[in-house]
């Protein structure tokens, strides 16, 4: 997995001496630039300097992206069991639960985007590097066949560093699954427009995520099969900065469009929109 | 009969130089072997052989990752790590063989697919992801089976089918044992530890629903007879592409779907 690349630079005044304030700073994993915290949250998480796209969790992704109260929550209870009996792995998920809100790696459900009607998930990278294991994986099969059943299309925001190593080879399938439903719902002539953010690597990248009619990126996130540091490992050199980042994938032709951050509701829904039509009429 | 061993001791038989590969079992299995080249996209990746041949007289696709059998050959075949080419090469096989109303035959022996540069250019990702979604649908029966190594996504790419086999002493994992303690423990020297906790024998694949047969070896591994093994490896064969081609391509596709949709732990 990869090492965790939000480090935010928090400096406090001392108390008691009389040093100039300073407030919370960002500093961001791309640039190395620093800025203030206040100023980077106002952007909804997006450096200032450079425009590199930070992690939201996936209820602030749902937030910001859905229409004001449409969303609808699917399989919210479903939480995963220990199929390897790894040793503190259902110890580690209990407090994750508690410290992040969720259940898992993604938050699936139903919503309307510009009054479009979605079957959307956003995964959450605070929750075991959003790594796909035996509950995001049903979760992301059955929203596409909830999807088929409705004739819905799907949106799905990646944010994960791939398949959950502590669920073994049963991590490994969820691969297998999900990308099984995504093409039962294509066929069915269903619509899927995958959103990769930072980061979307390993199993998630070889499975449903690459597999969008349309891929959309938001700036200057890490997209990859393999880490970074294990390539450089493979051919002993170091990687150019711009490896594996959205822009680079869309310059070898395998994201359609980089989106920022405030644009994207507005372009999910011009692409819903423009997909909606009476099948019957055609 | 076998003795039990354990995950790691399996694991030095799969790496015992000398171990037959999918070039040693071709010739043994079928007859007119036509090997097929390229991915008709970009080029020919050596890590995948492929081609139409024939089994007990019917004709078949045969789909394999290719280990080398000394420095020279692993060169070549780049230690049977493919590049995307050879996944789109194994698609590309296994279209044609869905148009002639072949059954496919996979073998998967790989540590996994290609970490590289080039690797990522070419879209590393996309080509696995798009192999296991079109894999699922290809409408002629596939069965997989696990020579040595099945390691990671790399493997799974060639391992969406009606039925997977395991030889004996395989192994099916998510990451290599070395990688998975280097990752999580941040300590490579645990590859041992790993490899008995992450479940990755033939067994463990049976009782997961990963696998549904096994393969005997003969006594001390597949290396020590390959006559023996490849019987084996036949007769399997013989008996499950006869039993599969009798499916209703319909009624077989649902049970594709279903064998991977089945698989996970959870609660609700």
């Amino acid at each position: 997995m990869f090492e965790d690349i939000f480090k935010v630079v928090t400096k406090r005044f001392n108390d008691g001496d009389n040093d100039e304030y300073k407030p919370p700073m960002f500093k961001c994993p791309r640039c190395s630039q620093t800025s203030p915290l206040v100023r980077y949250e106002e952007l909804h998480r997006v450096c200032p300097k450079c425009n590199y796209h930070g992690r939201l969790s996936a209820r602030e992704r749902l937030q910001i992206t859905v229409d004001k109260g449409s969303f609808h929550e699917l399989y919210e209870t479903m939480i995963s069991e220990n199929p390897l009996d790894f040793p503190d792995y259902a110890e580690k998920q209990a407090e994750l639960r508690q410290s992040t809100g969720v259940n898992d790696a993604i938050v699936v459900g139903t919503a309307t985007i510009k009054g479009s009607p979605v079957v959307i998930g956003a995964m959450d990278s605070r929750y075991m590097m959003g790594s796909m294991g035996s509950v995001t994986g049903e979760k992301i099969t059955r929203a596409f066949e909830y999807a088929i059943e409705k004739s819905l299309p799907v949106v799905i925001f990646s944010a994960s560093g791939g398949a959950r190593m502590q669920e073994g080879i049963i991590s490994l399938m969820q691969m297998a699954k999900t990308s099984g439903a995504v093409k039962l719902h294509s066929d069915n002539g269903g619509l899927f427009i995958s959103v990769m953010t930072d980061p979307t690597t390993g199993g998630v990248t070889a499975s449903f995520a690459s597999l969008g009619d349309i891929i959309i990126a938001e700036p200057k996130v890490l997209i990859g099969f393999a880490g970074r540091r294990v390539i450089e490992g493979t051919i002993k050199q170091k990687l150019p900065d711009d490896f594996q980042l959205a822009e680079f994938m869309h310059d070898k032709g395998f994201v359609d469009m980089i989106v920022e951050r405030r644009k994207m509701r507005s372009v999910l829904s011009h692409l819903l929109k423009l997909h909606e039509f009476d099948k019957k009429e055609v | 009969m076998e003795e039990k061993k354990t995950a790691w001791e399996r694991l030095q038989i799969v790496h015992t130089k000398g171990r037959p590969t999918v070039k040693d079992y071709i010739p043994m299995i079928f007859t007119d072997f036509h090997e097929m080249h390229g991915d008709r996209l970009y080029g020919d990746d050596k890590a995948v052989i492929g081609g139409i041949a024939r089994l007990n007289g019917k004709p078949v696709t045969v789909i394999g990752q290719v280990k080398g059998r000394d420095i020279n050959e692993n060169k070549s075949c780049n230690f049977a790590m493919p590049h995307p080419e050879g996944y789109r090469k194994a698609l590309r096989l296994a279209r044609q063989a869905e148009k002639f109303h072949r059954p496919i035959i996979c073998f998967i022996d790989t540590p996994g697919a290609f970490c590289g540069v080039a690797a990522e250019e070419r879209g590393q990702g996309e080509a696995i992801a798009k192999n296991i979604a079109e894999f699922m649908a290809i409408r002629t029966p596939i069965i997989s089976i696990v020579l040595g190594e099945g390691g990671s996504g790399g493997a799974l790419a060639l391992g969406v089918c009606d039925e997977l086999a395991m030889l004996r002493n395989a192994q099916y994992s998510v990451l290599s044992p070395r990688g998975f303690a280097s990752i999580l423990w941040k300590d490579a020297s645990r590859e041992q530890e790993a490899s008995e906790i992450m479940r990755i024998t033939a067994e463990d694949m049976v009782k997961f629903g990963v696998a549904e047969s096994i393969i005997d070896e003969p006594l001390g591994g597949a290396h020590n007879d390959l006559d023996k093994i490849s019987e084996n490896i036949y007769e399997y064969l013989a008996a499950k592409i006869p039993e599969k081609c009798k499916k209703d391509i319909d009624v077989l596709l649902k049970e594709r779907y279903t064998k991977f949709r089945k698989i996970g732990a959870f609660i609700e």
